[in-house]
């Protein structure tokens, strides 16, 4: 009686447990941020890479482009891997790329830019790393693709080909 | 006696500003913001570029005359909830909190009623 | 040559447990002493395990990579005492350390219970047989250690520096000894419970191994939080990170455990507690491996993430589970009880409350673990848990159960008065305008803290009076109730005056405050076995003139290419003195951050006085008999 009734509730609560933690391990475990499509983008304003212009986000965003937005600084291995890539980005006419130079010294972003060539329609400063959370980012080197003031696709991480060919799916 | 003992921790339960000492509210704040590219550690504690900026963005904020609920707010947004330690008691956590104080107030009831039985 | 030992070593003791299973079934039945085959095939399989373990060890030491598991997390330039202790530092290396420790506590419950009843001591046996073959199969199938990898690759990929520490290297095997020593109070339990077995008897008996399992296991925790306090580097020694938690949960259980078999050593009352605590106790660090291992729980301590191995663990789990279900629900008859002798105030209740407010605390340590997986699966929404949920969950019911830990000892079994009781009164004044004074002139916020302070301080005067006047009787009672109180004593004022500095210095540079100078004064480079060393030295003065000399470094790795800061840390009994120095990035200027963090030691010192509790118990049982 008292007996059967708790055996039944238990098995109830640790089969729903069971269940539960079964699901669990179907989900792998790496958190993606709420990579809301068409989230708006961040309203800014920013220093001109290497002036000290200030820029706002509506100035930057202004025609009916596609934009890239690609977060990078010269002291980051991967941002070295992925630069070709967006070099090779730079040959799409409706494909604006915006650089956000993070937490860097100008004279180490300047030798990188000669270097390894400036994709960059336009570069800002983030000093600080504060524009970065303003868009959202965790870190180095991370990309958006921006169509009408909304973020399309976050890129977190650097670019490979299959980013490239998504991207450029994306733009057309 | 025991009613009393009860009445207390009732009290107790709902000062849910529990904090220790008179911290400043910045470190007050980003002890509640998870590091997102540490494992494990809080923004407070890590040194990491990531929490860093963070820790300005929090100062900034505060200089600018923001609530601690309206940084939060403005991080929740950019990162999703699981940047705050503190789960919020929303729709979402009602058993989160909840289901602690039910077990302790059946667990209570249960011995009560013991006394109850025995006394008889 | 070494793996291939071990490989075979490990088949041949899955093969002992069947014939172990087999040889004493056939014994059941029959009368007499316990067939010493049984014994022997025990005995075997423990040598068995021994023998792999060491074939893994010596793998390790020789740096053999044709073995996928050293090759995974071992290096050749790894100092000899790492490369010994990096063997249980991973999945397949720790797997088989559960292995040694459930087929060595076995053996040794065999040898230390022939006293008791054969049938229970061979139910035992089997159903610790059913745990152990478990993991044969686990590691066998998912987790081997012994694998091949061909082309032998001719270095290793596991230089982590960060696992490089010798309380890390201990960490785990005394943790094990602790969590895993607890499958012995399962077997056993369950045994007992077939057997209608639960009596005072057995209590007596199964209280040294709660006792063992139960000392390690507060050792292991105070061990990792040393390491975690020295060795991470940002002054903190507990984060309610879910591993720590599925750590200190089978604790909170195991201690809940064995308060109540202290009291059914004397009286036969609590039995379902006992058998429920005991599965709770096994399960929970099964759980435990579980979240760990499966990769659904994010932390620092995460080993590879395999969900094939978290479904086995998971479904092995939930079959002990269910076999316990089954065992407690149709073999368990509640005690009749002689309800004649019970009085509301007595050392009956006060169990009682303690059991109610440890299974409290219990809860909000699993709820807040396991709700954020449950959250996700149910509605995809990630959330985190952290610090200031148990905070406030545990920290106001902390009040009234320090005041039951001083009271409740106090009183009797039967009926209380309370002649002779009026020093409490004048404890409980003395905190109260002790922590009164303390509030009043730190500033911090009033009414919570002030009864928190004054509990803490109230149960600490009651112990140590205890200790003092009431001496030998009851030593191992007055010592860790002392030790609890000094724990949270030290851990109530360390962090109020806790202080911290955070600032930026370059070379040559002093930060100053109406306090302290801190002097960044040098900073030396050296290049080392394996990392280019970074130290700065900086002399702190304060105020009255004394200084103290810290020097923080900073490694700089080559492979893996990280770079990781050891902080220097001045321990005395009053204060720790904590530096840590970072580099910031393109800047000529480095981070400093300072602390001071007073009591810090007798943090230590508190849990070691519980466990000494402990073993003082352990130890008296052996005289008194």
């Amino acid at each position: 009686m008292k007996n059967n009734f708790f055996l039944i509730l238990t098995t109830i609560i640790f089969s729903l447990i069971f269940y539960v933690f079964y699901k669990s391990l179907q989900n792998p475990n790496i958190y993606k941020p709420n990579i809301e499509t068409g989230k708006k983008i961040p309203n800014f304003e920013a220093k001109i890479f290497g002036t000290d212009t200030i820029i706002s986000s509506d100035e930057i965003f202004k025609n009916n482009k596609y934009y890239l937005v690609n977060i990078w600084a010269s002291w980051c291995a991967p941002c070295r891997v992925e630069h070709p890539l967006l070099m090779e980005l730079t040959s799409q006419e409706d494909l604006e790329i915006i650089g956000i130079n993070y937490k860097d010294n100008i004279l180490n972003a300047k030798k990188f830019l000669k270097e390894l060539n400036n994709p960059y329609n336009i570069i800002i400063s983030d000093k600080n790393g504060i524009l970065g959370i303003e868009w959202g980012a965790y870190g180095v080197p991370e990309t958006f693709l921006i169509y009408n003031n909304r973020i399309i696709k976050k890129i977190i991480g650097p670019l490979n080909e299959s980013f490239i060919i998504e991207i450029n799916e994306l733009i057309k | 006696m025991r009613f009393l003992k009860y009445l207390l921790i009732i009290i107790f339960i709902f000062s849910f500003n529990y904090s220790y000492a008179k911290e400043n509210l910045q470190n007050k704040i980003t002890k509640n913001l998870r590091c997102l590219i540490c494992q494990g550690q809080s923004v407070y504690d890590s040194d990491s570029e990531f929490a860093n900026s963070v820790k300005l963005i929090v100062k900034k904020k505060l200089d600018n005359g923001l609530s601690e609920k309206q940084i939060y707010n403005f991080l929740k947004d950019k990162y999703g909830k699981w940047i705050l330690y503190d789960p919020e008691f929303n729709k979402n956590t009602y058993f989160l909190w909840l289901l602690p104080i039910f077990i302790f107030v059946i667990g209570g009831i249960t011995i009560f009623k013991l006394f109850i039985i025995r006394k008889n | 040559m070494a793996s291939l030992i071990g490989s075979y070593s490990l088949i041949f003791g899955l093969g002992c447990s069947v014939l172990i299973i087999f040889f004493s079934v056939k014994d059941f039945n029959k009368s007499g002493n316990l067939n010493s085959k049984v014994i022997s095939f025990t005995f075997l399989q423990l040598f068995f395990i021994v023998v792999s373990f060491f074939g893994l060890i010596l793998s390790f030491v020789n740096s053999d990579f044709s073995n996928e598991t050293v090759f995974n997390h071992s290096h050749t330039t790894k100092p000899l005492f790492y490369k010994i202790t990096g063997t249980w530092g991973n999945h397949e290396g720790s797997l088989l350390l559960w292995l040694l420790v459930l087929t060595l506590f076995i053996f040794l419950f065999l040898l230390s219970s022939k006293k008791e009843p054969k049938k229970y001591r061979i139910l035992t046996l089997l159903f610790q047989q059913v745990i152990i073959f478990g993991f044969f199969i686990f590691v066998i199938k998912t987790s081997n250690p012994f694998s091949y990898i061909f082309p032998i690759p001719t270095e290793g990929l596991g230089l982590n520096p960060i696992l490089q520490d010798p309380a890390l290297a201990i960490h785990p095997p005394i943790l094990y000894l602790g969590y895993v020593g607890s499958s012995i109070i399962f077997s056993s339990v369950l045994a007992a419970t077939t057997l209608n077995y639960i009596t005072k008897q057995w209590a007596k008996d199964i209280k040294k191994w709660i006792l063992v399992s139960w000392i390690f296991l507060t050792l292991g925790i105070l061990l990792g939080s040393i390491w975690a306090y020295y060795e991470l580097g940002w002054g903190g020694f507990w984060f309610w990170d879910p591993v720590e938690n599925v750590s200190l949960m089978p604790w909170l259980a195991l201690t809940t455990l064995l308060h109540c078999i202290l009291v059914l050593e004397k009286r036969l009352i609590l039995t379902s507690w006992v058998i429920i605590l005991s599965i709770a106790t096994f399960t929970l660090s099964m759980c435990g491996t579980f979240l760990v291992r499966s990769g659904i729980l994010n932390s620092v301590h995460t080993f590879a993430n395999d969900p094939e191995r978290g479904l086995f663990i998971l479904i092995f789990l939930f079959c002990l589970i269910f076999l316990s279900f089954f065992v407690f629900f149709f073999f368990h008859k509640i005690e009749n009880r002689n309800t004649s002798n019970f009085f509301w105030l007595s050392k009956e209740t006060s169990i009682l409350i303690n059991n109610w407010f440890m299974m409290y605390f219990l809860s909000v340590v699993l709820i807040g673990t396991i709700y954020p997986i449950f959250l996700e699966v149910i509605s995809s929404e990630k959330i985190s848990v952290g610090p200031p949920f148990y905070n406030k969950l545990i920290i106001p019911f902390l009040i009234p159960f320090l005041f039951a830990i001083a009271i409740g000892p106090k009183l009797n079994w039967i009926k209380s008065d309370f002649k002779n009781k009026k020093y409490l009164l004048l404890f409980l004044i003395v905190s109260l305008i002790l922590s009164i004074f303390i509030v009043k002139n730190f500033k911090i916020d009033f009414l919570l803290n002030t009864i928190l302070i004054t509990s803490a301080f109230f149960l600490f005067f009651v112990t140590l009076r205890d200790l003092i006047v009431r001496q030998f009787t009851n030593l191992s009672q007055s010592v860790a109730h002392f030790g609890f109180s000094l724990l949270i004593l030290s851990i109530l004022l360390n962090n109020i005056f806790s202080t911290e500095i955070i600032t930026n210095l370059k070379i040559g540079e002093t930060f100053q405050s109406e306090k302290l100078k801190i002097n960044f004064e040098s900073l030396e480079h050296a290049d080392k076995q394996n990392y280019k060393s970074l130290v700065g030295k900086f002399s702190i003065e304060s105020f009255d003139g004394k200084v103290v000399v810290l020097n923080p470094e900073l490694r700089i790795y080559n492979q893996p290419n990280i770079i990781t800061s050891e902080a220097d840390i001045k321990t005395n009994l009053l204060t720790d003195k904590f530096i840590t120095m970072n580099i910031v990035h393109n800047q000529d200027y480095f981070n400093i951050r300072y602390q001071t963090k007073p009591y810090m030691v007798w943090i230590w010192i508190s849990v070691l006085l519980i466990s000494c509790g402990g073993l003082i118990s352990f130890l008296r049982k052996k005289y008194e008999k």
